[in-house]
Order: C-alpha cells, then structure tokens, then sequence
C-alpha cells in the first residue's frame, strides 16, 4: 500500500485526493487541512462577496471512498524526512511513503499603522480576503460599513471592490502602481479598465501608496484621507513555504520543483500556490490543476510533465469584460501587433502574433471574441486572416442573397429545394399566388420560413406583369424575364424592390 | 385516398396518399396537428422509393461465397437460411447467431424480431441501429424521470413557448415541419455549425466540438449564481441537487468560456432568456448524445432543466427530439440487447416471467442482456462471436462508425442475410438477400418523438416477389422448429399480442384498442374515445399525453439530478490530426442514404458526399471550393468535395454521413463508447486535410 499525505485541503490539494482515488484505490491517501471547512473553490469567492452564491455553495466534491481520509482543522507543525512522518497541532504523528505540500499562500498584509493587531494579525475593520472565512468576516461587518476602501488594484482587488460595489457599497481602490493591473497589462489597457471602473461608480487612486488607518480614514502617502469603515486588502500573496524550508527542502520564492512537481526530497512534492516551477510561482487555478494531474500521474506509476500552463486572465467582474491571453505585455521585436483603442466607449484591444499564432492579447470590452481568441492561443492555431473580424467576435455568416441581382439558382426554400428559377416557371405557368406557387413548387410547405420570401417573389411578379400590361406589352404572363433567355431587349428586366426582398430572405 | 405517415423521421408527418395510373401521390395531411398540412422534400418524394428501378423483387443467394449474388426461390432461400442458422446454433450455440434490427421497423416488426430472437434463436446477441440514435437520451431520460418518451409532452405544446434550446438539434434540415412549432419562440440554438437553425436563432452558442457538457454544466452554474435557481421545484420535486451542483460549481463562466469558446455574456444570455420565460423548454438532438459522454451531456441539460423548474410542467420541459420514423416504438418492444417489451428490463426477474408468460415459453429459456450495437458488430467472426447475422431494417456498412472495419467483420461471418427493400450496400455484402414491403405496401404501428402511437396503412399492393417482415419471421422460426401459430404474420395480431406482453411496463401500449387502429379513411392516427393514444396508456385507463405533471416516475415520485463532470472527447486534435470533424445531416438526404439516394430530387439538392471547411483552413490546406479533399482520421480517410463555408470555427470540418463508398463520412468516425448508453462517438474525432487530384471520385454520387 502506498500511504500519501496532503497536507492542505485546497483545491489542489483536493485535487490530486480526487485523481489518486478515482485512478489507483491502493494508494492511502490522507489529506490533512488547516481549515475547519470543506474544501471549496477558491475561484467563487467573488460570487460569494457579490451575495451571489452561499459560502457553503463553493464546498467541492467529498471524497466518498475509503481510500481518502480527510483531517480538517488540523495544522501541520513538521516534517521528519528521515522518520517520514508529519506531526500534526494535535500532536499525532502521520507516516508517508509519498509526501505533498499543498500549502497554498496567504495574504500579504503591508506594515502599516493600523492596519494589523496585536500579533500581526488584520485588525478589527480589516479583511485580507483569501478564506471562506474571511469572506464570513467581511460580511459581517459589511453592514456597518460607510465607506470600504481596497488595498490594491491587481485582478483579487478589483474583483472584489466590483463586487461590493455592484452590493451599493462606496468604494475606492488604492493601488500603487501606475495603473492597475499593472502586471497583466499596458498603460492604455489599465487606464481605458480604470475609466470603465469609475464610470461605474469605483474611485481609483494609482500611484498612491496607504500610509496610515484610524478606523474610519484611510490616510495616502499624499495626505489625502479616504472614508474607510472597512479596509479589505488584496496586495498580493506569500507562497507558505515555511514546512518546507524548515525541512530543509529547497526554497525559492515558492518550494522549488521539477517537472514531475518533485521538491529537493524524491519523496516529497508540492505543487499549486506554493510551489515554484520553472522560476515561476503561479496563483492560478488552473496551473494547479494541471500540477495535480501531473502529480497523480508520478504517484501512481505514470510519467507526464508538467510545462508552463497558457495562462488566460479574466476579470470576474459584473458589467467589465477583460481578458489577458498569454502575456499581455510582451513586447517581441519581430511580433505583430493589431491594436484598436475606443477608451470613450472603454474599448481596448491588442493582438500579438508571431507566424500567424496569437502569443499575447489584451481584450477590453471585446465580450465576444475572448473565447475565439483565447482557444486560438491555446491550440497554438494560427489567426484567421480578418483580424478585425475576429476581434469583432463572430465570424461573418457567409450569406449570399444579394438583393437586387439574386441569382436564379439561389434556393428559395430549402426544405423542398425550390430555387427562385423554379419559382418564376411556376408563376409562368399559372401559379400566381403564394398558395398556388406553394402548390405548385412545394415551397414553404416544410418549415415554413420562406414564406414571406415567396410571398414577396410572387407578388414582385404580379407587380412587373401589370406594368407590362400597362406598357402595352402583349406578352403577359412573361415577366421574370430576367432568368429566361427569351426575353424582349427592348424591355428592362424586371428587378425586385431591394431592400424588401434581403429582408425576406434574411427573415 | 388513404391516410398514413410519412416513412422517414421520428415526426412522422400525416401523409394522404392517392393512387392513379401515374402511380402513388403523396400530399401533407392538413389534419394531422404534427405538420398541420407541411412536408419536406422528402416526405413529398417518398414514392420514389416504392418505384426505385432497383427495387428488391426476389430473393437472392450467393451459390458459393465470392460468387455474385443471383435470384432464387423463396423457398430456395428460407431454406438455405434455416438449414444454416440451425447447423452454426448446433455447432457454435445459440449465440453464435446475432440480430440487427432498425429504428424504422414498425412496432409490430421490431416486437416480432425481439421475440424471434429469444425465442427462436434463443440468443441474447440481439441489438439495433437505434443504439446509435437514441441510446443516450434514453439512458439519461430514464435516470433523471424513471422514464424515456423522447417528448413527455404534445409537440404542439411547443407552439406556446417563449424560449426554446436547441442542443445539437437541426431541426430546419432535420424536421422542417417541427418549425412552425417553434416559430413563435426565441431559439437558443447550441451548434458547433451557424445550422440553418442556428441562423434563426435569438441566441446561437457554438460551443467547440466534444465541448458540450462543459457547456451545459457552465450554463447550470451560471443560471445559479444569476439566481435562476427555482429553490421550492428543487426542494419539493426533486433530489440530488448539491452534488450535482458541486460538479457544476467548477464550471464557472470564463473556464465554460475557455473550454468551449461560448463567450461568459452569451451563457449568462442564454440562462437570462430561459429563466424569464413562462413557457420554456430545453430539447436535445443527436449533437449533444452521439458522443461518448452523451449520456452525461443529456443529463447535464436535464439537469439544468431541472434546476430551472422546467420538467413536469404544463408548458414547459425537457424532451429528446427521436431521430428515426419509429426511433421511440423501436426501442420500447424489446429488438435492444437488454430490453424486453413495454421498457421492460431483461435482466428484472419479474419482467421475465410476464413476457415469458405471454410468449409461452419458460422464462428460464430467455437468454440474458447482450452486447450493444457497435460491440456486437465488431464481435462478428471474431473467436467467439456470432458466426451468422440476420439484418433488419439497418444499413450498417455505411452508418456505422469506423466502417471499415465493421465491413470486414461482416465478411468474416459464415452467413449473412439481410432483409431490405432497395440494394443497400450491406444487402450487396449479404450471402442471402430477402426483400421486403415498405411503408405504403403495409399495415402497422408506428410511435412517433411524442410517445404517440400512429396508424401506418397500406395504400398499394407490394411488387411480385415481396414478403412482409413479419412473414419472412414466421417462415425461418417454423424452420428453427417453432410452432407457426407462434409468430403470427398479420400486424393485427401481432399488435394485439404486443400490447398484452407490454401491460404493465413503462411503455404501456394494453389500452389501445384495436379497433382504435381500424381501416376507416377518417382516423388520421390510432385514437380513441379518449384522443391520440399517447402511451402509457393501460387498459381501462386513458393515454397519457403529458407526463410528470403530477409525479415523475421514480418510486419516490421525484425526478433525479445527475451529478456529472465534464471530459474530453476520446480524441483530441494534435499536429497529426489538427481538426475537429464532426458529422450530421443534411435536408434532403435520410439516415444511410440507401432510400433518398434513390429519389432524384434528393440527389439533385445534395447528391454527394462534401466536407465544409472555413476558407482560412481551406487555403491553409491547399483546398479549393469545389474541389475533393480527402479527409484523414487514424481509422481510415474518406473523400468529399470541398464547400468553404465562412461561418464555420476554423478548427472544425463537417461531414455528411448519408454517403456511400470512398465517401463515407464513417470510415473516419471513432467507436469510443459512452460507458452507460455504449453510443458511439460520432459527432467529434480528428482529423487532417488532404488535397486530391482531379481524377479522383467521392464514388458517392453512384446507387
């Protein structure tokens, strides 16, 4: 039996619990977490702030097998390589053959006066948003709340300052950079995004830095004070690394692994928020994700390395629609670029492509053509040549019925494949209304959506046949003339009304 | 004049059939509320088949195999073929003989080819066409109701609605009359293809191929965090919600986005237009089941249905739209390898004993539950597989998948005998071919996509040389030692006989009379006192037009959420294969093809097998419009012309499968199965792109 220990009952940790028990039930897998709760998905926190969905709404799957052992509320406190066993805060000991840390992160909370309690901990009116617990915080005091202020303007912070705003809260964002989300994207992206945002009723301060809380004012490095009840701080995460280092694992910025997500120690692994691959420490879901499919696969035997996730950035945010493909900033010498800036309308887009494959992309306000783009940039598929059309998000229905020239062969109704051509033989040969022409053709007897369209045909027949009659023509009943080669020269051929006829065939 | 129903699909279309010197006329039946007076080319065409040149006149038999086939006797043949059935029964057992049947057999035929199997045969290796079809929705309908009928409610009912979804479902190529049902409402319309009923959608999602379950559990995630979700429906008529839920909570909208390309404004669209209406319905087709997480998909739909309070409504629900004329009958009367009829289960003890009872055989003798339709195929001549395969009704060398390999599983058989009407290209493979009446030369039963049981009524003689089905079934169980009187040839009692054997299953047919089903002009369907004989409908009870309004049919009266999760499709595009292809249908052409490739107009609208390409990939892989393209899959390559088609997702190629020959859509198609419904995995494999020369030939366009 292989006995594996998780310790974190994040969704990664989860996870791979769920990979090793559907794929190998020899595999004893304990999974210790800190957190009281269920694990849930971290993702749906900012449903859960917006009032849309119940903390307990998040919960994921339960393990429902034997092979899975949850201990939840229970911390880890260390690793013994040499023993391998993890000894937990209620003092029992954990043996392994196969060790994970699934540690996730936590929030970093800037050292500022007010800001934290005895301990290091968020004072009382403060929120660092990374638990369903500390959504549960947040929320209790929301109805107190005047003003809330958001401590920095990265994806978190401004998923969470839309969703209380959205909630009718007051809401101003403090982010020090030079605009927000600065780190996904270029100068006129985050200032078209910070416009929408304030069009929407968010303050947004760039460039500024908090300085002080007295409960009630949030103090700028300029002095200004901001209205705040409730500060929420979103400036960013710490890998907990801590287990690790003091196992002596390696430790970069998050515990270093391998391809195999395989830490200095064969035995251990770590992957998600905690770990560091290929320099790169991610804190995103979906890496994570991958990391467990790829970890699942070492433990049991099987070989799939992981490689750096394409990452695509959304911004959760009700009435804001960005994306970031891939990196959204990359400035590749030989790369082509295709920008289109409407900032009035907070529209911003920006492709990058290199031998025809999207290998970045900003998307503001473009609402239908993220998903074209980014699946584009995940199969590595090279770009449709209209670019614009692409961005413009729906790809042009290739319809033909030009109106005033509509060929004779164009099919009128496809259901009993009647062509215009047919239609005029038909009206030739006596059938002059739309029931006769139905009759006659069989058009619109199946679905019945041409109707309009042969009634329109008909009638621009009746129509041409009575300024003939009018003209003195004594050839009546020849109308149409323009699809039967026998017609008079002398006599234009008759056209429809064109407009009326695309309308009713586009209907 | 006589009134019938058109022999295609599951509408089953009123159909008034005249006769004069010229021949047989059909015309829609204004009376019938199904059409209500409309038909598609070809319900208006379908007598061309009766009088194709290469109509099926007299059996046929190989003298030697490898030899052309030539015509004999009927009793040269019947014989031949008893002798031989009993010869591989005595040496290999019964199981060494397997039945295909089809979804286009009437009830009377499809209840007669399940009995002759266990009884006569006495083999469980009995499946059919349908498996391809319905089986998915079937499996998915009946976990979450306790129940299938693909609609549970009139499709007239339809014509109230404000919003319906489409997922997968063509329904202006496949079932043009069913729109002017649906015109009135605001189509959602889930396609990988802008379909012509995707181009009259309010809303079209086109979601990646293999993609639609992703989809599904996105809009059900999305339809909750909108606050759709209808607490008190859940709460009172249903079970199952939280865990389904938990599934569903990992489809947020930007990874449903991600995955399938349906951007996260047209999901949370799409719930909006459902949630506000009164009258909704949620309708899946062949493009969300022909995969091999159909089920899942379906049940991912209902799911979503359910969650929005739709089933069990008056004037709203969900509901399968059946593909074959008789895809409902067909797979309630027991020709489904683990069926018995009236839904019966064959593996229930208690089912067993009345069928047997109404049989009069023991129930012991009745063989158990059998492989499914494409594993019994590709069991053929294998060691251990059945060495003999009699065919009704289907033409599996061309509709299914990896048709290649199932054509040569069918050579390696001892004896095949197929019983068809026109030369299909399975009856040209066949060591004895028995021709049979079609639609206007019968009498029988037919239930058409609303559970409802419909009059098919003979207007012409048969051509010389003809036998029923049914008659072909009494002549080989007598030569297999049956009593005769056992398999009674006259639909009539066959049917009387039927609705005893389903008394008390699911499908319960024991009310309908027969003199419901009389001869006279004026009854458009098999109706009674009490209206249109919408099953189930027991005897001394009334027929059941809408279902679930009171209970659905689990013991605890409430309907079943699924927890399902989404998958990949079993093949995924890589640089060898970089396409989707996905395969459907077109207007003018039905199923196989063997019946509308013999009707000109249908050969005229679209008479060769053709591949739609965007113009970008097209360029990209040196094809031209107009052009052949061979279409390349790691199960073989078939050949099609080239259509660009600038609304397609680049990623992406469509086939038609009505074609035979070097263009059959299927030597490409991938039989991974869906582990519940065994379906195979039609709608999505992948694919590459090859130009071909100027002298090279779809071998389509030829009978």
């Amino acid at each position: 039996m292989n006995r594996i220990v998780i310790v974190g009952n994040g969704p990664a940790g989860h996870r791979l619990a769920e990979l090793l028990r559907t794929r190998d039930p020899s595999c004893a897998v304990t999974v210790l977490g800190a957190e009281a709760e269920p694990a849930y998905n971290r993702v749906l926190l900012p449903s859960v702030i917006a009032g849309k969905l119940s903390p307990e709404q998040t919960y994921l799957t339960g393990h429902d097998s034997g092979t899975v052992t949850v201990r939840r509320g229970v911390s880890v406190t260390g690793i013994d390589r040499e023993r391998r066993t993890v000894r937990t805060g209620d003092g029992r000991l954990h043996l392994y053959d196969q060790l994970v840390l699934a540690t996730g992160a936590r929030c970093f909370l800037p050292p500022l006066p007010g800001l934290t309690g005895a301990g290091g901990d968020p004072a009382e009116g403060v929120v660092a948003l990374r638990t369903l617990a500390d959504c549960r915080r947040l929320e209790e005091r929301l109805d107190r709340a005047g003003g809330i202020v958001v401590l920095g303007g990265g994806v978190l912070g401004l998923e969470v300052a839309r969703a209380l705003n959205d909630r009718g809260h007051g809401v101003d964002v403090v982010h020090m950079g030079p605009h927000v989300m600065e780190r996904q994207l270029d100068a006129p992206a985050g200032k078209t995004l910070a416009g929408v945002l304030e069009r929407l009723g968010i303050r947004i301060h760039t460039g500024r830095a908090a300085a002080s809380w007295t409960g009630s004012r949030l103090v700028l490095d300029d002095g200004t004070g901001l209205p705040a009840d409730l500060v929420v701080v979103s400036a960013g995460v710490v890998p907990n690394t801590e287990l690790a280092r003091a196992a002596g694992l390696r430790v970069g910025r998050g515990i270093v692994v391998d391809d195999h997500m395989r830490t200095s120690d064969p035995r251990i692994h770590a992957l998600g928020d905690c770990a560091e691959h290929a320099g790169q420490v991610s804190g995103l879901i979906a890496p994570a994700w991958e990391q467990a499919e790829t970890l699942a696969e070492a433990l049991t035997g099987g070989d799939r390395p992981y490689t750096t996730t394409r990452t695509v950035t959304r911004l959760k945010a009700r009435g804001v629609d960005l994306a970031v493909i891939g990196d959204g900033n990359h400035d590749l010498p030989d790369a082509e670029v295709v920008t289109l800036a409407d900032p009035a309308r907070g529209q911003y887009a920006r492709l990058a492509l290199q031998d025809e494959r999207i290998v970045g992309a900003i998307l503001l306000g473009f609402p239908a053509s993220v998903a074209a783009v980014s699946r584009l940039y995940d199969a590595g598929a090279p770009t449709p040549v209209d670019r614009l059309a692409l961005l413009a998000g729906r790809a042009v229905a290739g319809r033909t019925d030009a109106p005033a020239d509509l060929p004779g062969e164009t099919v009128v109704c496809r259901c009993n494949n009647v062509t215009k051509t047919a239609l005029v033989t038909g009206w030739r040969s006596g059938a002059r209304t739309a029931e006769a022409l139905a009759r006659a053709t069989r058009a619109s007897t199946g679905c019945g959506s041409c109707a309009g369209a042969v009634d329109g045909i008909c009638r621009w027949l009746n129509a041409t046949r009575e300024e003939r009659d009018e003209a003195g023509d004594a050839r009546s009943g020849d109308a149409g003339g323009a699809f039967a080669p026998a017609v008079n020269p002398q006599q234009p051929d008759p056209q429809p009304e064109p407009q009326q006829l695309k309308e009713l065939l586009v209907r | 004049m006589t009134r019938t129903h058109c022999p295609y699909c599951a509408l089953q279309c009123g159909t008034r059939l005249e006769v004069s010197p010229q021949g047989l006329t059909v015309s829609p039946d204004e009376d019938f509320p199904v059409n209500a007076g409309r038909l598609c080319l070809k319900g208006w065409t379908a007598a061309r088949v009766l009088a194709a040149p290469d109509r099926l006149t007299s059996p046929l038999m190989r003298p030697r195999p490898g030899t052309a086939q030539r015509p004999v006797s009927w009793e040269t043949a019947l014989d031949h073929v008893g002798a031989e059935l009993r010869r591989i029964v005595r040496a290999h057992g019964p199981d060494a003989v397997a039945v295909f049947g089809g979804g286009g057999l009437t009830n009377e035929k499809a209840y007669t080819l399940g009995k002759f199997a266990r009884v006569a045969l006495g083999t469980s290796q009995i499946d059919y066409n349908g498996r391809f079809c319905m089986s998915s929705a079937a499996a998915a309908g009946s976990a979450a109701f306790g129940l299938d009928r693909g609609l549970p409610f009139p499709v007239t009912d339809l014509a109230s609605a404000d919003v319906v979804l489409l997922a997968g479902a063509n329904v202006a190529e496949t079932m043009p009359p069913l729109m002017q049902h649906l015109a009135g409402a605001d189509l959602i319309v889930v396609d990988p293809r802008r379909s012509a009923t995707a181009e009259r959608a309010a809303l079209h999602l086109s979601p990646a191929p293999g993609t639609d379950l992703a989809l599904a559990l996105g809009l059900l995630h999305a339809a909750v965090v909108e606050g759709h979700l209808d607490h008190d429906y859940v709460a009172q008529r249903t079970s199952g919600f939280d865990e389904a839920w938990r599934r569903a909570a990992e489809w947020w909208p930007e990874r449903t986005e991600r995955v399938t390309g349906v951007p996260v404004a047209d999901q949370f669209a799409a719930v909006r237009m459902l949630a506000a209406a009164k009258r909704s319905y949620v309708l899946t087709g062949r493009g969300a089941e022909q995969h091999s997480k159909g089920t899942d998909t379906v049940s991912a739909y209902i799911n979503l249905a359910l969650a929005l309070g739709m089933p069990g409504r008056e004037g709203s629900g969900y509901g399968c739209l059946t593909g074959q004329g008789n895809g409902q009958g067909g797979r309630e009367h027991g020709q489904k390898a683990d069926q018995l009829p009236g839904y019966r289960r064959i593996t229930d003890p208690a089912a067993r004993a009345h069928v047997a009872g109404v049989w009069g055989v023991d129930p012991g003798d009745l063989p158990g539950a059998g492989p499914s339709g494409y594993e019994l195929l590709d069991s053929l001549g294998r060691p251990g597989g059945p060495r003999a395969l009699l065919v009704f009704g289907s033409n599996p060398v061309v509709s299914a998948p990896a048709a290649r390999g199932i054509a040569e599983r069918l050579a390696a058989l001892d004896l095949l005998v197929v019983a068809d009407f026109v030369p299909s290209e399975t009856v040209r493979t066949a060591d004895v071919v028995l021709p049979v009446t079609q639609w206007a030369e019968e009498d029988g039963t037919m239930t058409n996509l609303e559970g409802r049981v419909l009059r098919r009524r003979r207007a012409i003689d048969p051509p010389p040389g003809v036998r029923s089905d049914l008659w072909v079934l009494r002549e080989l169980a007598v030569r297999l030692g049956q009593p005769g009187e056992r398999f009674p040839d006259d639909p009539g009692d066959v049917f009387a006989e039927l609705r005893r054997a389903s008394a008390g299953g699911l499908a319960d047919y024991s009310g309908i009379e027969p003199e419901y089903l009389g001869s006279t002009m004026d009854a458009v369907d098999a109706a009674g006192p009490a209206g249109p004989a919408y099953w189930p409908y027991p005897a001394g009870g009334t027929p059941t037009p809408r279902l679930f309004l009171e209970r659905f049919a689990h013991d605890d009266g409430r309907a079943r959420f699924r927890a399902v999760g989404h998958r990949d499709a079993a093949e995924l595009p890589d640089g060898t294969y970089p396409l989707h292809a996905t395969t459907g249908r077109v207007l003018a052409q039905y199923q196989s093809g063997a019946q509308t490739r013999r009707v000109p107009e249908s050969m005229e609208a679209d008479g060769e097998a053709f591949v739609e390409v965007h113009p970008d990939t097209a360029r990209r892989n040196g094809l031209t419009e107009g052009r052949l393209a061979r279409v390349v899959s790691r199960r073989g390559a078939t050949v099609a012309r080239v259509r660009t088609v600038a609304s397609l997702r680049t990623d992406t190629v469509f086939l038609p499968f009505h074609f035979p020959g070097a263009g059959r859509a299927n030597l490409i198609t991938n039989p991974a199965l869906d582990p519940v419904s065994r379906m195979p995995e039609f709608k999505v494999c992948a694919v590459r792109l090859e130009p071909l020369g100027t002298g090279a030939t779809t071998g389509s366009g030829e009978l």
